[in-house]
Parts: C-alpha cells; sequence; structure tokens
C-alpha cells in the first residue's frame, strides 16, 4: 500500500499529474469574492468561512476524475485487482494521495487566503482546525464517487452531480465550525460533528468503493 | 501448479458465451485458447483471473498464484521504466529487475519515460511484470500484439522457461509461440451454446 502511495505522488507531481491545478483553482475562486463583492472588509470576514469551504470544495472536485479514470485507461486497475493488494486498500490509498495533494495544500494556503478576506488570526486558526477535520471527509468520498464512475467515458459531470450532494454533511458542520469559532462562540459540538462524518465515512466507503469497483471491472 | 476447471459457463453481457468449459493443464504445460472473434477467449481469462463473475461450473486455482496480463501493458506513461518495474516488485516483494529487464530487452530503456516508448517497447515492459510476480499461472491475453518477430521468439522462450519452472500459462493468441512440446490447443468454438443468441455475440461488446 505505501509502495501504490510513493508511486501516485510521483505521478502527481510529475508533469501532467494535476497537482497544483485544484489549488490554483482554489487561489482564483477565492480571489474572485473580494472583486464581486467589494472592499467591504467587514462583510467580506463575515463570508470568508464559507467562501472558503465551498473553495475548498470545488477545488477538490475538480481532481476527483482522476483518481481512478487513468488507471481505468492503461489497464494498471484490472492490474490491481489481481494484484495481492485488497481492493479496499488500493482505495485507502487513492484516497489518501487525494488528500496530499489536494487537501492538505489548500490547508496551507488558507491562511494567506483568510488574511485576504479580512478574517482575524484567531478565525484562520479556527477555519484551519475546520478543514483539517473536514478535509479528508472529502477525499475520501470522492474516491468513491470517483468509483462509482471509473467506466464511464467523460463521467465528470456525473460525478460532480453525485459527490456534491454527499458533501453537504461536511460542508454545513465545517463551515458552521469555522463560523462560530471566529464569532467567537464554542464550535465543540460542531467539530465533533465534523469529525464523525470524516470518521464514519472512512470506515465505511472504502468497502463501498471496493466493491463497486469489482463491478464495474467486469 | 496446475489449472482444473470444470464445465464451467461465462457470460458477457447479458449474452452466455461460452457452456461447459473444460480445461484440465497440469504444471509445466501450456494451453493455448484458439477461436474466433468473439468466442469469448478474454472473456474465460478475466473470469479466471477474478475479474468477472462465472455463471456455473468450478474453477480449482488460487487467485492469489495468478497473474493475469490483459490487452492493455498497465504502463504509467509518466513513470520511468525502471519505475514502473519497481513498483510491481515492490507490490509482490520479488527482489532486482535489472535481471528481468536483461531478459526482456529493456535494460537499455530504464531510465526513459515510459510514455516515449514505442508501442512494442511498453508491451515488452507490461510483460516484464509476468517475471517479477512470481505468480506460478500466467493468463495471458493477446501478449504478442506489436511484438517485432525477435521479441514473439524472446517471448516465447521465457514463457518456455516459465513452464520448466513448473509454472503453467493459458494464452489466448493467434499465433504460434514456438510452445509445441508442453502446449496443448483448446479450441474454444467446440463450447459454444448451441442456441440462437450466438448471432448476436457481438452485442456485449458495444
Amino acid at each position: 500500500m505505501i509502495t501504490l502511495i510513493l508511486r501516485d505522488l510521483r505521478i502527481a507531481v510529475r508533469a501532467g499529474g494535476g497537482f497544483g491545478l485544484s489549488l490554483a483553482f482554489f487561489f482564483i475562486i477565492v480571489i474572485f469574492f473580494p472583486f464581486s463583492i467589494g472592499p467591504n472588509l467587514d462583510l467580506l470576514s463575515k463570508v470568508a468561512p464559507g467562501t472558503l469551504w465551498v473553495g475548498a470544495l470545488l477545488a477538490c472536485l475538480l481532481s476527483l476524475e482522476r483518481i481512478f479514470a487513468l488507471d481505468f485507461e492503461d489497464g494498471t486497475l484490472d492490474l490491481l485487482a489481481t494484484s495481492p493488494i485488497p481492493l479496499e486498500g488500493v482505495v485507502i490509498a487513492k484516497a489518501f494521495v487525494h488528500w496530499l495533494t489536494t487537501g492538505l495544500p489548500l490547508i496551507l494556503l488558507t491562511p494567506f487566503l483568510g488574511v485576504l478576506l479580512g478574517l482575524q488570526t484567531s478565525g484562520i486558526i479556527f477555519l484551519i482546525t475546520s478543514l483539517i477535520f473536514g478535509t479528508p471527509a472529502l477525499s475520501i468520498i470522492g474516491t468513491f464517487g470517483a468509483a462509482l464512475t471509473v467506466g464511464i467515458k467523460r463521467g465528470g459531470l456525473l460525478l460532480s452531480i453525485l459527490v456534491l450532494p454527499l458533501y453537504i454533511p461536511t460542508l454545513i458542520f465545517g463551515a458552521e465550525a469555522a463560523r462560530r469559532g471566529s464569532e467567537g462562540f464554542e464550535m465543540q459540538t460542531s467539530i465533533l460533528l465534523l469529525l464523525g462524518v470524516t470518521l464514519l465515512s472512512w470506515a465505511i466507503l472504502p468497502f463501498a468503493a471496493a466493491s463497486v469497483l469489482r463491478i464495474n471491472l467486469r | 501448479m496446475a489449472i482444473s476447471i470444470k464445465s464451467l459457463s461465462v457470460s458477457r453481457g447479458s449474452i452466455k458465451l461460452l457452456q461447459g468449459v473444460d480445461i484440465e493443464l497440469k504444471s509445466g504445460h501450456a494451453g493455448i485458447l484458439r477461436g474466433p472473434n468473439g468466442v469469448g477467449k478474454t472473456t474465460l481469462l478475466r473470469a479466471l483471473a477474478g475479474l468477472q463473475p462465472v455463471d456455473s461450473g468450478k474453477i480449482e486455482v488460487s487467485l492469489a498464484d495468478i497473474c493475469y496480463f490483459g490487452h492493455t501493458d498497465g504502463v504509467k506513461p509518466t513513470l520511468t521504466v525502471r519505475e514502473n518495474l519497481e513498483f510491481w516488485a515492490n507490490i509482490f516483494g520479488s527482489p532486482s529487475i535489472e535481471e528481468v529487464a536483461k531478459k526482456f530487452m529493456i535494460i537499455d530503456l530504464l531510465n526513459i519515460r515510459a510514455g516515449t516508448l514505442s508501442a512494442g517497447q511498453k508491451r515488452r515492459v507490461g510483460l516484464a511484470r509476468l517475471r517479477l510476480t512470481g505468480c506460478p499461472v500466467w493468463l495471458l491475453d493477446e501478449p504478442t500484439v506489436s511484438l517485432d518477430e525477435t521479441s514473439v521468439k524472446i517471448f516465447g522462450n521465457i514463457i518456455k522457461d516459465h513452464l520448466s519452472e513448473n509454472g503453467c500459462a493459458l494464452v489466448a493468441t493467434h499465433i504460434d509461440l514456438g510452445l509445441e512440446n508442453n502446449a496443448q490447443i483448446i479450441d474454444l468454438s467446440q463450447y459454444r451454446p448451441n442456441s440462437g443468441e450466438l448471432s448476436s455475440s457481438d452485442e456485449g461488446f458495444l
């Protein structure tokens, strides 16, 4: 599994691997908000947590299709399915690499964008906390969606439509935690619920994704 | 290691392709699957590899012993040949890739990005994986596509080596691999189900 993680990381940072694409997308989307709303710092700092969360979600969506599509096209997925690694392990490795190449860079970029949107330091810290707990769920749910649509040519749009509704709980609790935190209320409940969603999806979805992969490979 | 298949039936889509397939393959022997396009060679091999469910029948071979090689090479274009081979070597826990690379005549290509290889070279990289897995049972689906004559001969010898190490192989191919001595030819058209569905046997591939 570690071999697979290392290989996918290597592919991601090579030319055409897509690393940085979602990061740039996230950056651009978030920058658009001050442009469209205007330089009202008070208003900006109010919408900042939600904006950054929606931006992270869309950026995450952008790179989902590649998770299995490339391996499916060149036949590697067949070979992985017949290799000693269980497919559940393949799914976990893929989701983890997706988080490392999408979720983690987004979290690292957030402090800068938070400043851009006029968030206070405390607000940024709460936002980052909520992203750390929430983005792993985005990756595993997205991997499940990618497994569902793996055999479909140009299934990107279908994938978005399938996955976005599943992101709603993460979005609600994540943005709520960040908002409450930046406004100085206690955020424990939201964070715990967010963590619950994340842990539940990591516990269940690898099995679900592996079984839909098996069906799609037939 | 032997393969034993008893009265196996497989379908593609909703069409029954093969019925009552009986194949006994002793270790050290190869089975050559023959038959016209669409008869079910690929479907049979995929069913044996566990990629596809079977309708009925029995397959007596452990999935852990099987190495499947399909129409696609499974070679990552953005990785070098060495990285590609090392990946599979690590997965299957096999030692050095150098020896295998020498055998498949790709030793000079090890540091080149696989995306820049020709189709035949890429195929050789894909085939080299077979040796790296150390699996005793090889399921090969048209392995010689895009290989030149010399490479076909070399690959034939590699299969022979594999057979002499008590391995066995089931190969779907239309050409002669030079395995006469320990190969049995299996014509799959004899296992066609005798019903009217045959005329539409291409449907499952659409």
